[in-house]
């Protein structure tokens, strides 16, 4: 059971993967942990509840990864996603340390599940949670409270006690209660603040009340505002997030995978005035998948449309909401309220520019349109088979890149360039030291676990001398 | 459009579930379910007694209860493979019944048989019915053999009659052709699937109780049920070659053959059931079909009890006890068969008959 009257070794702020990867190192190095989730039980884990795995380097096949994946090629990656935007000693470090986190996330008792079906061909790159995100959770929560780690959900930091870099207490919402919690090191791993509307309209204006969270409503930012106002040197791009097209009719808060689409090679897009606004078949997944949330923020009220015939509908994994279907483009346009008239028009000139080729969705096909603008310059095929089909969509926000600056060892570093006394970052909440830019399947788990383990670890032996 | 509002749920998580596909290496469900894009009737009976109700993609799934998506697919499963058990009762009528009253009705036969017994054998001579009697042939000076062959074996062949029909009605509601049943590759994979309980353990995590992976042990008790219940079946099996073939007649020495098995099954049976229906009081009631909860309990109930009067014959054969000791164990294996095809005894056949189609499917999809 938590006592508050006590000071403990660390306090971990947070409760995914990265808070508790931190609170285990932290425990496994004898001290004495408090975590201090905001979430009730169920929903606790924030964005980790949505994950489903991590990519970690390795030199060999194992019973779940079908081939190696050199510490090289995954550094060439990051680079690559994040047009070069990490910082380097920090990206090779962490890739390093996501070797033996395959060994290490086993024995604090996660599962992984050998490649199937839906692993989305990243069988060899990454290492899949049997069960996804929240079965991850469940057994990382049960073996802190096994060796010792004393959790209290619904309690949320209202305010923290730093001076001069040096962390004294926090004060949390408990109960109806402010308690004050004192400790001998912070690990701070609250995440992100793409939950808070307000946050985001500073940089995106009245379009960000359009938009959609795909993960939990606790990523407030509250934390990483405090750190950053008590002189926390701050990092990544504050007005920029990772945004994929997601189905419109989602809930605002915590839809998930199973509000992805990723159908827009199959059809059109349209915007709500039944134009198309982009190509639709530039590049192949997963970027496109990327490219797609801040192309549809960018059009009036934030929505857009994909459009696509009969001919399409069994071409892509299935998603949560039905498409909506009319017999003809006209009625379509009806239904999704938008210019009937103009939407023939569109999907009559794009039919029209169609030339015809061999069409391959997981290619750069031949299939392309010839004097529209703008043009689809892969898999175009004519929409011609009624009935017809249309997806509405909206931007859903995965994840912010403002963070706190640390070191190797998950150090917060201030602005004035000095070090932290006693406070460590990890996951969402400094992602922006490694990942400034764009996005790879399972890196923010990587980052999560490997700097929560670095930052548990660093914490504890901070506490102890 | 579906038969059933539960149906019509079970579609809904099914497309919930097919645009997520975390819970893929769970178990067998899953898999299937990512063979379809569409889930007709037939179907989604199918998912749903291919489900053993393990309970790990329920503590798995981010967007189960309370979170708005509401997915629950045990539970969900659970009420469908109950519809489904009451749709392929034979005869029809029977069903409801004892979906509702399953426990009474059972208990209610088994007195009745026993009682029966009892009386017919009071009313031709109290003084045999309360002696003590020894040796061969002790049983039949009670209930003459014959008379015990025509009425269990009529018991018998009724509840394998009316689990036949059931079972074809099931093969049929799902679509699968009858020459899957004669695929040796799809029936022994079924049938190592069904021994070991390979879907009950969670894909590795074993089934468990609660969130905080708190074990209910149900693969044990479900195997010392099954086999508990296998080693009796043997039992009788012997018992009877002994007696048409070799002209040996029971009651036997307890080193032969027959009482050895059906003592070790026997105290399967004592174990198995208790062990689980703890496991299904202890069990998170967010996942549990509770209207189905007496047909559930009237199997293990009988199973119990079943044992419970065949071994306290076996240690009380040689005293006057051993009169209504056989009548009410005879009571109880007559109830226990004449119920058995309208209760939760019939989940092993339609289980292993999907088991069979997904051992088809997996093979002729990859």
């Amino acid at each position: 059971m938590a006592d508050l009257t006590k000071k403990y070794d660390v306090l971990v702020i947070g409760g995914g993967n990265a808070a508790l990867c931190a609170a285990l190192s932290a425990r496994l190095e004898g001290a004495s942990v408090l975590v201090l989730e905001r979430a009730e039980k169920f929903y606790r884990g924030g964005n980790t509840r949505h994950t489903r795995n991590m990519r970690c380097a390795h030199d060999e096949a194992t019973g779940t990864l079908t081939g190696p994946y050199p510490e090289d090629e995954l550094f060439e990656d990051l680079l690559r996603v994040t047009e070069g935007e990490t910082d380097e000693e920090l990206a090779r470090h962490m890739i390093h340390e996501s070797k033996d986190m395959l060994n290490w996330i086993v024995e604090q008792g996660v599962r992984f599940q050998p490649p199937l079906a839906g692993t989305l061909g990243l069988g060899r790159t990454n290492s899949f949670f049997l069960g996804g995100g929240r079965a991850m959770l469940n057994a990382l929560y049960n073996t802190a409270a096994r060796i010792g780690v004393d959790v209290l959900y619904e309690a949320e930091v209202t305010s923290m006690d730093i001076e001069e870099g040096m962390f004294l207490s926090a004060t949390a919402h408990i109960d109806g209660k402010d308690e004050t919690i004192r400790a001998g090191a912070l690990v701070a791993a609250a995440g992100g603040f793409e939950s808070n509307i307000d946050w985001l309209k500073e940089y995106w204006g009245e379009a960000a009340e359009n938009f959609l969270i795909r993960g939990t409503a606790n990523n407030q930012g509250t934390i990483l505002k405090m750190l950053l106002d008590k002189n926390v040197q701050q990092i990544g791009d504050p007005t920029q997030c990772h945004a994929v097209a997601i189905d419109a009719r989602a809930p605002k808060y915590d839809g998930g995978i199973i509000t992805r689409l990723d159908c827009v090679v199959f059809g059109i897009v349209v915007n709500k005035h039944s134009e198309r606004f982009y190509d639709e078949g530039e590049d192949i997944w997963p970027k496109r998948y990327a490219i797609w949330g801040r192309l549809v923020a960018a059009q009036p009220d934030q929505i857009a449309y994909i459009v696509f015939d009969h001919d399409s509908l069994h071409r892509f994994m299935p998603s949560l909401f039905p498409p909506i279907k009319a017999d003809t483009i006209g009625e379509l346009a009806a239904v999704l309220e938008i210019p009937a008239e103009t939407l023939e028009k569109t999907v009559t000139e794009f039919n029209g520019a169609v030339v015809d080729g061999t069409f391959d969705h997981t290619i750069l096909d031949d299939c392309h349109t010839d004097g529209i603008e703008p043009a689809k310059t892969h898999w175009a095929r004519r929409l011609e088979t009624p009935p017809y089909y249309a997806y509405p969509v909206r931007p859903g926000i995965t994840f912010t890149y403002l963070g706190t600056r640390v070191n190797k060892e998950a150090r917060m570093i201030m602005d004035d360039g000095k070090l932290s006394a006693n406070m460590f970052a990890a996951g969402e909440i400094m992602s922006g030291n490694v990942l400034g830019k764009g996005y790879a399947a399972g890196i923010g788990m990587t980052i999560g676990s490997v700097f929560g383990r670095i930052a548990g670890r660093e914490a504890a032996n901070n506490a102890r001398n | 459009m579906h038969g059933t509002d539960t149906l019509t749920e079970a579609d809904r998580l099914m497309t919930v579930c097919n645009s997520c596909r975390y819970c893929e290496g769970l178990c067998a469900v899953f898999p299937a379910m990512i063979m379809r894009q569409e889930f007709p009737d037939g179907d989604l009976n199918y998912l749903a007694n291919l489900c053993h109700g393990c309970g790990a993609c329920f503590y798995d799934c981010q967007f189960a209860p309370p979170h708005e998506f509401k997915v629950n697919v045990p539970k969900v499963m659970a009420q469908a493979r109950a519809e489904s058990y009451e749709a392929y009762a034979w005869p029809r009528a029977f069903s409801g019944l004892f979906a509702r009253n399953g426990l009474a009705i059972s208990i209610i036969a088994a007195l009745s048989v026993a009682i029966f017994i009892f009386g017919f054998a009071v009313v031709n001579d109290p003084a045999v019915f309360f002696g003590v009697h020894t040796g061969p042939g002790s049983f039949y000076v009670l209930m003459p053999h014959n008379s015990m062959v025509v009425l269990f074996g009529a018991a018998f062949l009724y509840a394998i009659v009316a689990s036949i029909m059931g079972a074809r009605m099931f093969w049929r509601d799902i679509g699968e052709p009858a020459s899957t049943l004669r695929e040796p590759q799809s029936l022994w994979q079924a049938m190592k699937d069904a021994g070991k309980l390979r879907y009950l353990d969670g894909g590795g995590a074993d089934c468990s109780a609660d969130e905080d992976a708190t074990p209910d042990h149900r693969r044990f008790y479900h195997h010392c049920t099954f086999y508990g219940f296998m080693l009796c079946f043997a039992a009788t099996s012997v018992a009877t070659l002994y007696h048409y073939l070799l002209g040996m007649v029971a009651p036997y020495p307890w080193y032969d053959a027959p009482v050895v098995l059906g003592t070790i099954g026997g105290i399967g049976l004592l174990i198995g059931p208790v062990g689980l229906l703890k496991a299904k009081l202890k069990r998170d009631p967010d996942m549990q079909d509770k209207e189905r909860f007496g047909m559930d309990v009237a199997f293990l109930a009988m199973l119990f009890l079943t044992s419970l009067t065949g071994l306290a014959l076996l240690f009380l054969r040689d005293t006057s006890a051993m009169g209504i000791l056989l009548a009410l164990h005879l009571g109880v294996v007559f109830s226990l068969f004449i119920t058995m095809p309208y209760g939760k005894f019939v989940h092993g056949i339609y289980r292993f008959m999907a088991l069979v189609r997904y051992a088809r499917e997996s093979h002729t999809t990859t």
